[in-house]
């Protein structure tokens, strides 16, 4: 597989100085789906801009299947872009809409009705060829908006939180589709969203970003079970994350007691975050538990309940299927490949 | 709501005694002689002054086509700066607007004159003098000069709600600036140019203080007409309500026209 898109040192400030993205490289396969995840403000979307071509970097390289594009415009760019609302033309009815970016192009009318009519199929819209668009659902203006941009048979799609203006039923259904229309079509998506789930069920990379700063790449299971720092262990699911050291290899010190670990290579002594998940917290009888505490409450979750226990210098979040009464005295106990020992992350 | 209906009986009585009885009284007097007797000897009468509503109507015309040529880019410029500067912006536009219509008008006399301003600094340079006042072009200038504004805001209100994201999508699917502007940003603001046109359609159609300060007696208005008909030696209120009574009719007439290219949503009349 070769990359389509490469970003190199990528950094884009404003006028007074302030860095919106801090050194941002990054390679996106071919027919890969790529998530940039990361809370609001975080440069995702600017990264997303830079791409399409609405935005310049201050320095940095972008390069499209090997050419550097960062001076090409956005309408001779190869990539097409589905907006954060849709951005349909209000003027123009759904048919029109689709038919946009292939009338600018001056194609033969049999092929633009050809085309359109397949789009429209794909997105279940058939039969809405005249509606103005401001007579459709938010999921329907949606699929036009996918339906505008796929006609152009661009190399790469760019979507912008697509789905977040949708009800979670309509958010879930939508993302199996877009999955399977990118399977199908064997395109490239890059795909924006703070949604941790929404990345975790639809992507082939996640791309964690903060602070204009790439956190961690990688596949979203190796995201979920290994984070490299707090923050993207905080940021993909719930997790506990206490303050620890590591005396030595493989035993590590938190709430003032010592668990086995799996993780090396630290300093004697060396300072770190401690990251469980919720799910991996065991709970054992009270009494020869080497960790307590105090159920504070019980919260029914569907598949699970969640909790918060009260231990020593720490609120732990547990997930169990099974309820402890609020008030009860529980132990806690960890597997050792579940404590997952992490750096500090240097601020600033 | 039936509460709310009372508040609105003020502005019932209002349009009744100065909008619908003045109407009526216009129809009433463009109908009868001045003893009263029903004719339509007035109506038939405007006939005599075709001449001049052509010349209204056509220097109304190319007056709003100067003044929509000059307003949209500086309308589209305006709606695309940063929202603070477009405050200050929109006032600089504003601003001619504070002064008043007559002393505009007035000003550009000592302009035009044959010896007025612009003649005097030609003729440092050994051109001229040329006849500026007294012509139909002062008679336009003058209406495009008192009218730009009217043909700005509306554009300008109209494509400042124009997302910048539908702007971009166009970029995104092919278009050139140029490509965007023609697809885009026109059909969008269409609504702003109807409404544009009309501000400074009817009012230039209507005018007569332009005329006469910048027309000289050649380019008598419609306006001029009418006034004449209620002030001047012509007097004859009968036919002065008969030519009010055409010109709204004309007015009316391409005003529906103008509202078939408006979207339905958004007719203005």
């Amino acid at each position: 597989m070769d990359n389509i898109v490469s970003l190199k040192n990528i950094v884009v400030e404003f006028e007074d100085g302030d860095q919106i993205l801090k050194n941002i490289s990054l390679d996106i396969k071919d027919k890969e789906f790529v998530t940039f995840l990361g809370p609001s403000g975080c440069g995702k979307t600017t990264t997303l801009r830079i791409i399409a071509g609405f935005l310049e970097p201050t320095s940095g390289d972008v390069l499209f299947e090997g050419q550097r594009i960062n001076d090409v415009p956005p309408h001779k760019r190869n990539v097409n872009t589905v907006f954060q609302r849709y951005a349909l033309f209000p003027h123009l009815n759904v048919y029109e809409n689709i038919a946009f970016g292939l009338r600018v192009k001056k194609l033969p009318e049999k092929e633009i009705l050809h085309r359109v009519g397949e789009m429209l199929e794909m997105v279940n819209l058939k039969g809405f060829e005249k509606r103005t668009v401001n007579r459709l659902s938010g999921g329907q203006q949606q699929r036009v908006a996918i339906a505008r941009a796929l006609v152009n048979h661009p190399k790469v799609l760019l979507l912008d939180e697509p789905l977040g203006a949708l009800d979670l039923k309509l958010r879930k259904e939508m993302q199996v589709e877009l999955r399977k229309i990118q399977q199908a079509l064997e395109l490239t998506f890059v795909y924006v969203t703070h949604d941790q789930e929404e990345a975790l069920t639809m992507s082939d990379t996640v791309v964690v970003m903060n602070n204009g700063v790439i956190q961690q790449i990688g596949s979203p299971i190796d995201i979920y079970n290994e984070p490299v720092n707090a923050f993207v262990a905080d940021f993909i699911g719930e997790s506990n994350i206490v303050n620890g050291c590591m005396p030595r290899d493989c035993l590590v010190e938190f709430t003032g007691r010592q668990f086995e670990c799996v993780d090396k290579g630290f300093d004697p002594d060396e300072t770190v975050d401690v990251v469980i998940r919720p799910e991996d917290v065991k709970i054992i009888p009270a009494e020869n538990a080497k960790l307590t505490g105090i159920v504070e409450s019980v919260v029914f979750k569907g598949v699970h309940y969640e909790m918060v226990v009260d231990g020593v210098d720490h609120k732990w979040i547990i997930h169990s299927t099974k309820a402890e009464p609020v008030g009860a005295m529980i132990g806690m106990t960890f597997d050792p490949y579940d404590i997952h020992i992490m750096k500090k992350v240097q601020e600033g | 709501m039936k509460k709310l209906k009372v508040f609105s009986a003020p502005y019932l009585v209002w349009m009744i005694v100065f909008i619908v009885v003045p109407l009526l009284m216009v129809a009433y007097y463009a109908f009868t002689t001045d003893s009263g007797a029903f004719t339509i000897k007035n109506i038939s009468n405007v006939g005599q002054y075709a001449n001049i509503f052509v010349r209204s109507i056509w220097l109304a015309l190319v007056a709003t086509v100067i003044c929509l040529v000059l307003a949209y880019p500086v309308a589209y410029l305006l709606s695309r700066m940063e929202k603070h500067k477009q405050g200050t912006m929109l006032l600089i536009v504003m601003l001619p607007m504070w002064m008043n219509f007559l002393l505009r008008t007035y000003a550009w006399m000592t302009l035009l004159g044959n010896n007025g301003v612009i003649n005097h600094i030609l003729g440092f340079v050994g051109l001229g003098p040329y006849k500026l006042i007294n012509t139909s072009g002062a008679v336009v200038l003058g209406m495009v000069y008192n009218y730009l504004p009217f043909m700005i805001l509306p554009l300008y209100s109209v494509m400042e709600k124009i997302d910048k994201s539908v702007i971009e999508a166009a970029s995104d699917l092919g278009c050139s600036s140029g490509g965007v502007m023609l697809r885009v940003i026109v059909p969008l603001s269409l609504p702003g140019i109807t409404s544009g046109i009309t501000m400074v359609f009817v009012p230039a159609i209507s005018t007569f203080i332009i005329s006469r300060m910048l027309g000289g007696g050649s380019n008598l208005l419609i306006g001029d007409l009418i006034e004449m008909q209620f002030l001047g030696n012509a007097y004859n209120p009968q036919l002065g309500a008969a030519i009010s009574l055409v010109l709204m009719v004309i007015i009316l007439v391409i005003m529906t026209v103008m509202n078939q290219f408006s979207p339905d949503d958004q007719v203005l009349i």
